[in-house]
């Protein structure tokens, strides 16, 4: 927890370098962008990026700030990703502009993962470590399951449901916007990379201000020990909740984001295997580090790219290099020996 | 008679993640630890084992102790490369780790092995025991897995209860640092775990296989989800409660598919699994451990 | 903060690695730049491997002959849309002017839009849902489509054969390909008054033990149980009605193919099963033998429907290049618009069928052979 020996000026500092990375950060790539001197390959991961990144910097305030573990965050990526892409193509002939669309999908995606946050979150928050842990990785699993049987059209009398079937009556103009284990397939590509940005800085003035509040004070009180949270007479239940439900909406409007940059979305993609990555930024950015969770969703999502030169090997070097990096950074006697092979280190690990 | 088969389908299946389960819930136990590359480990010995048999032709008994053997080295190298070197870091980095390490053996797997499936021969057989008249039929293959499950299940307990290495593994689950001052060396009980854990995960493999006779590099993996549940519906750590969790869950799951929907049968599963944890929070065999105030 | 420091220095090494590469990719203009997508790792590794192998034989072939030129690029898309428009991407910095598209269905989709709002011409050899051509013209199918073609056909084959009255269907419920067969099949079946008496599904997480499905199909008396599936749970469900003694007949489709070459499988499992398939591993077609030799010299084992659809697409590019002239020094646009000149005029030969024809949707239209499999071997049915 190296928040946690920084004193609150500190800490406002770190939250102000954090804007600071994410604002140069997005100008140097719009300019890329905007001038053509960047790879096909990076412009498309702008969008994917900025969506892990919300979804890290979520996460974290369950798991480094509240400190509870949670396998199921691609659930709530999931609710938010279908609610609000047919949110937003249910109101293609209505709302002209495409950015307003994209927003008031984010807007649906993030209240509908917020209500699933509310709903898993009520049971969930009973149990303790690794039993939390698993009923978030069957919440994600049941999440994936229902979707993948839901279908979900639209008409000119507005949307209908079905489950396990797709035959629903609707009228001629009716078309169908989820289709099972199609997922959509007809999404209008509507995030941009400015969008994006905008949801990561939306995300992180609200993770900051949140953690900095009262409220912030009180979710590091449970953490670090509940029961003398609760005999100090904090609300327990309320505050955990907060956080998670918090937590659950950002990652339903990152859902959203990512979805809307591809014509097509599957159930499947947000399986238990996404919320161990997103899981994997959070650990190797540091639990409640913020800035760390940005730098690794952004580095950890362009390393397989990078590594595409290696062919079979990608995905096998990509493995001992998590373990390295993990083994590094964790492990005391080879954080000294590396911070001797490089001297600079030496004053980053001081500033600790 | 029908659902007598049903119910036969869900022991045979339940105990197969029983075998597993107790695996995931003996390192947990005592390196308190979620080793995710334990599914990876069942899939390495179920390659081995099929290597063994179906290509040189060793008998299966050769190819089971091969296994065991191959995967116990395994164990304890990713052990002592990946996990010893993270014994004092927070448990969430050897959880990463450990997912690294799935990522590299199935990765590793598929470029020795090709991602081509591969089919299992039956390590007993593919005989079937006909009951009433045949209207009930059980497979040796379940037959089998049932008895070495309940075997190694009295094994692991009575090991963990009376013999020398057993005890310091229990005092390491209890504390770690107190085990330490008393003389016991932590370091290689819990290699010794690991290696048990890792030869019963070769075991597992073989009957998984067995009765699911496709192998492919991914084959462990939701086996290995699934067991993980079900250690923890048990309550993890317990060793009779892997043995219950999965026998029920594999009852469950059986059960929701002839009865709810084959479709939704794992939301079923999994919404039935927080219906459990709700009522009985440290799973049904787990321990309630009081707070320290 | 030391991982933040740690991190950004290695953000920054990445960036300019990345910004590198784009300067580098440019045309040489000796060769046509063919690039495609597929899952080269993970749990459907299989078929990327498979189509890639498959196209790399043509490319060789085509090269030693002189003439026409290609050079060959497939990327991992491991089976998902995000990590397939990544490949994508890099393909394009690599100055990709001819696509593949991308192998299975779900990535297919996402590149395929990338290959229309790019004007990259693309011919897929494998991804068979109608999602992937749909409104766009540039997209073109080696295989058949899945849901009008392959299911509907196979429910006609089954009624106008009446092989069957009462049948059942066991599909993969979260996978766009068994699902849209199944759709295809029941609608058709309706039609002909073909009865389905029971329908059960599995899905990824749950494809191991059959043994409800089966029972269901039992109890309701199915004569004959359709399959819509890749032979990796094929396999598992002809070996687990064995176990249990249960022997309808099986209906398989063209991912099926391929059942028969798994390692250890034993063909007596599969005795009997038929299905609709473009491409037959056993066939005596010259031109198919030497394939199969040769697929079998270099990667040893016997190429499915994936590897020869690939093949195809690589002999039809040749075909169309050669037949608009086309030289490897034009842009990706100007081929573009030759290819779809040439596809939608062309009669093309194949591994995968004669006399083939693509209409403008990007559809092809080639026979279905029924086969059986007996004694280990597929026998044609007429």
């Amino acid at each position: 927890m190296k928040t946690k020996k920084l004193t609150l000026n500190k800490n406002t500092r770190m939250n102000f370098v954090t804007y600071g990375v994410v604002i140069v950060a997005y100008v140097i790539l719009q300019t890329m962008v905007t001038t053509g001197s960047i790879s096909s390959s990076l412009k498309g991961m702008l969008v994917p990026i900025c969506a892990y990144v919300v979804m890290a910097v979520s996460l974290n305030l369950t798991v480094g700030v509240l400190g509870e573990l949670s396998l199921g965050h691609a659930g709530f990526m999931s609710v938010g990703a279908f609610t609000g892409v047919t949110a937003a193509l249910a109101l293609q002939g209505v709302v002209a502009s495409g950015p307003l669309r994209l927003l008031i999908g984010m807007a649906v995606g993030a209240v509908f993962a917020a209500i699933a946050g509310v709903l898993i979150g009520i049971p969930v928050l009973r149990l303790k470590g690794d039993y939390l842990a698993i009923v978030t990785l069957a919440f994600g699993e049941i999440i994936k399951s229902l979707i993948n049987n839901l279908y979900v059209g639209v008409d000119g009398s507005g949307l209908h449901f079905s489950i396990l079937t797709n035959k629903m009556a609707m009228d001629e103009i009716g078309r169908i916007i989820i289709n099972g284990p199609m997922g959509i397939t007809t999404i209008e590509k509507l995030s941009t990379f400015t969008a994006g940005f905008l949801l990561v800085m939306v995300t992180l003035i609200i993770v900051f201000n949140l953690v900095n509040s009262r409220s912030g004070r009180a979710f590091m009180a449970i953490r670090d020990n509940r029961i003398a949270a609760e005999s100090v007479g904090l609300n327990v239940v309320k505050y955990r909740l907060m956080a998670f439900v918090t937590s659950a909406a950002l990652a339903g409007a990152a859902g959203t984001l990512f979805a809307m940059n591809y014509s097509t979305i599957i159930a499947n993609k947000f399986d238990f295997n996404t919320s161990i990555l997103i899981l994997v930024f959070v650990v190797l950015g540091g639990l409640g580090n913020m800035l760390g969770s940005i730098i690794a969703a952004a580095a950890l999502t362009i390393l397989p790219e990078m590594l595409r030169s290696l062919q079979d090997y990608r995905m096998l070097i990509y493995a001992i290099i998590l373990i390295l990096v993990m083994l590094v950074t964790n492990n005391a006697q080879l954080k000294s020996l590396f911070s001797r092979i490089i001297p600079h280190k030496k004053e980053a690990a001081d500033n600790e | 008679m029908t659902f007598l088969n049903y119910l036969l389908s869900g022991i045979s299946l339940g105990s197969i993640y029983a075998i597993i389960a107790l695996g995931y819930t003996m390192v947990y136990g005592i390196a308190k630890m979620l080793n995710f590359a334990h599914g990876d480990v069942i899939m390495v010995g179920a390659y081995i084992c099929f290597f063994a048999v179906s290509r040189y032709h060793l008998p299966p008994v050769v190819g089971v102790l091969a296994a065991m053997a191959v995967c116990t080295v395994l164990g304890i190298v990713v052990e002592r490369l990946a996990y010893k070197p993270l014994r004092a870091a927070p448990s969430l980095a050897v959880l990463i780790t450990a997912i690294g390490v799935s990522y590299f053996l199935q990765n590793g797997a598929q470029l020795l092995w090709t991602p081509n499936p591969k089919v299992f021969s039956s390590v007993v057989g593919t005989g079937r025991l006909a009951l009433f008249g045949g209207q009930l039929t059980v497979s040796y293959v379940t037959i089998t897995t049932i008895v070495s499950c309940i075997v190694i299940m009295i094994a692991l307990t009575w090991f963990t209860g009376n013999t020398k290495m057993g005890k310091a593994m229990r005092a390491c689950s209890e504390d770690k640092g107190a085990a330490q001052l008393m003389g016991i060396n932590v370091n290689s009980t819990i290699s010794v775990t690991f290696a048990i854990g890792s030869a019963l995960a070769a075991i597992a493999g073989v009957l998984l296989c067995s009765a699911y006779p496709t192998l492919v590099p991914t084959t462990g993996s939701m086996p290995g989800i699934k067991a993980f549940t079900a250690a923890v519906f048990g309550g993890i750590g317990s060793i009779p409660g892997a043995f219950v969790g999965g026998l029920l869950l594999g009852m469950i799951e059986i059960f929701a598919k002839a009865y709810i929907s084959t479709q939704l049968s794992d939301a079923v599963v999994f919404a039935v699994l927080i219906v459990v944890l709700l009522v009985k929070p440290a799973g049904l065999l787990g321990k309630k451990v009081s707070e320290k105030v | 903060m030391k991982n933040t420091k740690k991190l950004i220095s290695f953000i920054m090494v990445v960036t300019m690695i990345l910004a590198l590469c784009s300067v580098s990719a440019l045309a040489d203009g000796e060769a046509f730049k063919l690039g495609g997508t597929g899952p080269l790792t993970g749990g459907a590794a299989i078929y990327g491997n498979a189509a890639a192998n498959g196209a790399q034989i043509a490319v060789d072939e085509i090269n030693a002959e002189g003439g026409i030129q290609f050079e060959l690029k497939y990327e991992d898309d491991t089976h998902d849309a995000e990590k397939a428009v990544n490949a994508y991407n890099a393909l394009k910095d690599w100055g990709m002017q001819l696509s593949l598209g991308s192998v299975t269905s779900a990535p297919a989709n996402a590149t395929s839009a990338e290959n229309f709002a790019d004007r990259i011409f693309a011919l897929t050899p494998s991804a068979s849902a109608p999602t992937v051509i749909d409104g766009k013209d540039n997209v073109f199918q080696m295989c058949f489509l899945d849901y009008p073609t392959q299911g509907g056909a196979s429910a006609q084959y089954i009624s106008s054969m009446g092989l069957a009255e009462k049948v059942g269907i066991i599909w993969k419920n979260d996978e766009d390909y068994s699902t849209g067969l199944r759709n295809s099949f029941v609608d058709t079946a309706a039609e002909l008054g073909l009865e389905i008496v029971a329908e059960t599904t599995f899905a990824a997480g749950n494809d191991t033990d059959f043994s409800v499905q089966l029972t269901e199909m039992q109890n309701a008396g199915a004569e004959l149980v359709f399959l819509p599936m890749y032979y990796q749970p094929a396999s598992l469900i002809l070996s687990q009605a064995a176990a249990m003694g249960y022997t309808p007949k099986w209906f398989g489709v063209d991912g099926m193919d391929g059942i028969l070459t798994m390692e250890g499988f034993d063909p007596a499992l599969a005795e009997g099963v038929m299905l609709l398939t473009p491409f037959n591993a056993d066939s005596e077609d010259p031109a198919t033998v030497a394939f199969v030799e040769k697929y079998q010299e270099l990667y040893g084992e016997t190429p499915n429907q994936f590897a020869a659809d690939a093949y195809d697409c690589v002999y039809a590019y040749k075909q169309a290049l050669e037949a608009a002239g086309a030289t490897p020094d034009m842009t990706n646009e100007e081929l573009n618009d030759l290819m779809i000149e040439q596809f939608t005029t062309m009669t093309f030969d194949g591994l995968t069928g004669t006399g083939m024809t693509w209409d403008e949707t990007g559809a092809v239209s080639k026979g279905a052979h029924g086969c059986v499999i007996e004694n280990g071997a597929y026998v044609g049915l007429d």
